[in-house]
């Protein structure tokens, strides 16, 4: 039970980190001004996010780990998160697909949590689903508006849309952790979330002309560790200090 | 009747009044020509001054620096926002003065083509460069022209955030273990002098001094300036226990502040045209985030030309 929960708690954690990391690539290679600002904001409150559990992860594991341990000192198999929040950014169309996609779950995970029978991680769930609803509104606008956009805009949606579609639904099918937390009644039912998660999706994709065709065989492995290549290079990148200069503070 | 002669009295009135000067006012031409230069090259400082530490942020070594270094990235873009909003008060959009950048027409700070190759880089850009660009900029608060005192005020605040926070790098590095030492000393000895150049030439052979001066966009000159800064700056050093990598410093009980050995204005001169170790890599990403950018941007205001359109037709209906 034990391991469940910090299981549950470090791939909740990671989803966010990689994400967020993911995101910071963009940080002054944005289209606009404004969206670079925009984006690293989202970019913020994700790593944020990912903060507060990863010190609750170094609380109930009370081994003189660190928040830095958990996303500086793991190895690739020792993340849980899905496939899709390390899917490379590629172009804004992707950016902003992958970004939906996940925005969907988060807020309804975020909601669901907020009542969670862990009072610690209904609090985070609280503090974290008013940035998630604004995150939210943010990717469905950037769906909408490339949908309608030109004829190149949503060409590129479209694709991004196909292209991503396979890794959408590992953020709903319970792992191995979710399962024994839904038990306890620290995680809500993913039946209900993938409801509204996709009643969301469903509308915005109308609205913004896009067709969603379900895909035949979808991906995932990402809650048991097993990667994607993209994976290994972003931990090369993020862990470069900490793997370089063992054991010091920065 | 209102002539040239009169409208340019009450120009210099309200300047030596200290009042500021709005958009809506009569300027001189050349008053006008100047601050377009200057608000438009310190704008695309902050955009390219975004590069050299955003290179840092996927690398930042715990999440506190991770999302200190990110928010810090984020300001700088907030800073060229305001700076291209007072510019758009003197007639010229955002649009035509990134296509001034972008082609080459248009100069921005010569600091951002130096490379960042350490983690201490992001430590000694905070201090030096966030504290040579608040010396620099603090005077500009009180700048004759309204909206670009105003943005100046807003930015300086944040700046002087950016270099308390740079300064806390650098202790926690010469606080840390040799090779961190060794690090934030390394960083300090490549980004000393660029500092000091940030102050422009000197006095002696600066050309745009004079009329500035008068019209009180600037208040005091480059030597006075990068003086206060030296003299700011070399006991944080000493404080912390790093060297300033100039074996003519030494302090002048008369003068109550440091003298200081020559700045290589050559190196100066070959960075600003085009030869410092990273003005191209500067420039190719920045025209790469444009040109990558620019199916999102059309799109974008497709969009809204179209939403804007069926809104007006409700409205009508
Ligand atoms: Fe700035
Ligand atoms: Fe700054």
């Amino acid at each position: 039970m034990q391991h469940s929960r910090l299981k549950f708690i470090l791939q909740w954690a990671d989803n966010s980190m990689i994400l967020g990391q993911r995101l910071s690539e963009w940080c002054g290679h944005g289209p606009v001004l404004e969206h670079d600002i925009a984006l690293t904001n989202i970019a913020l409150d994700l790593i944020g996010e990912a903060r507060y559990l990863y010190q609750y992860a170094a609380v109930l594991e009370a081994n003189g780990k660190s928040e830095d341990d958990y996303p500086f000192l793991r190895k690739e198999q020792e993340f849980f998160n899905v496939l899709l929040v390390e899917q490379p950014n590629e172009d804004w169309a992707v950016t902003m697909v992958r970004q939906f996609m996940f925005d969907c779950h988060h807020l309804h995970f975020l909601n669901g949590m907020s009542g969670s029978d862990d009072p610690h991680l209904s609090e985070i769930a609280l503090k974290t689903a008013k940035e998630a609803r604004y995150h939210l509104k943010y990717s469905s606008d950037w769906v909408i508006r490339l949908g309608d956009g030109t004829a190149e805009s949503k060409t590129r949606m479209q694709d991004a849309l196909d292209k991503l579609a396979k890794f959408q639904n590992e953020l709903f099918i319970p792992g191995e952790a979710e399962v024994e937390m839904i038990k306890v009644g620290i995680c809500p039912d993913m039946g209900s979330i993938r409801e509204k998660a996709f009643a969301t999706f469903d509308e915005v994709i109308k609205e913004a002309g896009l067709t969603f065709a379900k895909p035949a065989v979808g991906r995932s492995g990402g809650k048991n560790g097993i990667h994607s290549e993209h994976m290994g290079y972003l931990l090369a990148t993020m862990q470069y200090m900490q793997r370089t200069y063992p054991g010091l503070d920065w | 009747m209102t002539t040239i002669a009169s409208l340019e009295d009450k120009f210099y009135q309200t300047i030596d009044a200290e009042e500021k000067i709005e958009p809506k006012d009569w300027m001189p031409d050349d008053y006008r020509k100047t601050l377009v230069r200057q608000i438009s090259q310190h704008a695309h400082s902050e955009i390219i001054g975004m590069l050299p530490e955003g290179n840092w942020i996927t690398r930042a070594p715990s999440l506190k620096r991770k999302l200190a270094l990110l928010a810090k990235v984020q300001d700088e873009a907030g800073h060229g926002l305001y700076l291209y909003a007072a510019c758009e008060t003197l007639g010229v959009g955002r649009d035509e003065l990134l296509d001034q950048l972008h082609t080459g027409k248009a100069k921005y700070s010569s600091i951002f083509n130096y490379p960042t190759i350490t983690w201490a880089d992001m430590g000694a850009i905070g201090w030096l460069v966030d504290g040579a660009a608040i010396m620099n900029q603090v005077p500009l608060c009180r700048c004759s022209y309204g909206p670009y005192s105003r943005a100046m005020v807003r930015v300086c605040k944040e700046e002087s955030f950016h270099q308390r926070q740079g300064y806390e790098i650098m202790t926690t590095l010469a606080k840390g273990s040799e090779e961190q030492k060794a690090m934030a000393q390394d960083a300090l000895n490549r980004w000393w002098w660029p500092s000091l150049m940030m102050f422009g030439p000197n006095d002696s052979v600066s050309t745009h001094s004079e009329m500035s001066m008068r019209w009180k966009i600037k208040r005091f000159s480059n030597d006075e300036l990068r003086q206060r800064f030296v003299d700011m700056t070399v006991p944080q050093a000493e404080l912390i226990g790093l060297t300033i990598p100039d074996p003519l410093l030494k302090f002048n009980e008369e003068k109550k502040g440091y003298d200081f050995g020559p700045i290589d204005w050559d190196e100066f001169k070959m960075v600003v045209n085009g030869h410092g170790p990273c003005n191209e890599e500067r420039m190719a990403a920045r025209l790469k985030a444009h040109a990558d950018g620019e199916w999102v941007r059309e799109a974008a205001s497709a969009h809204a030309a179209r939403k804007s359109n069926s809104e007006s037709r409700l409205k009508t209906a």
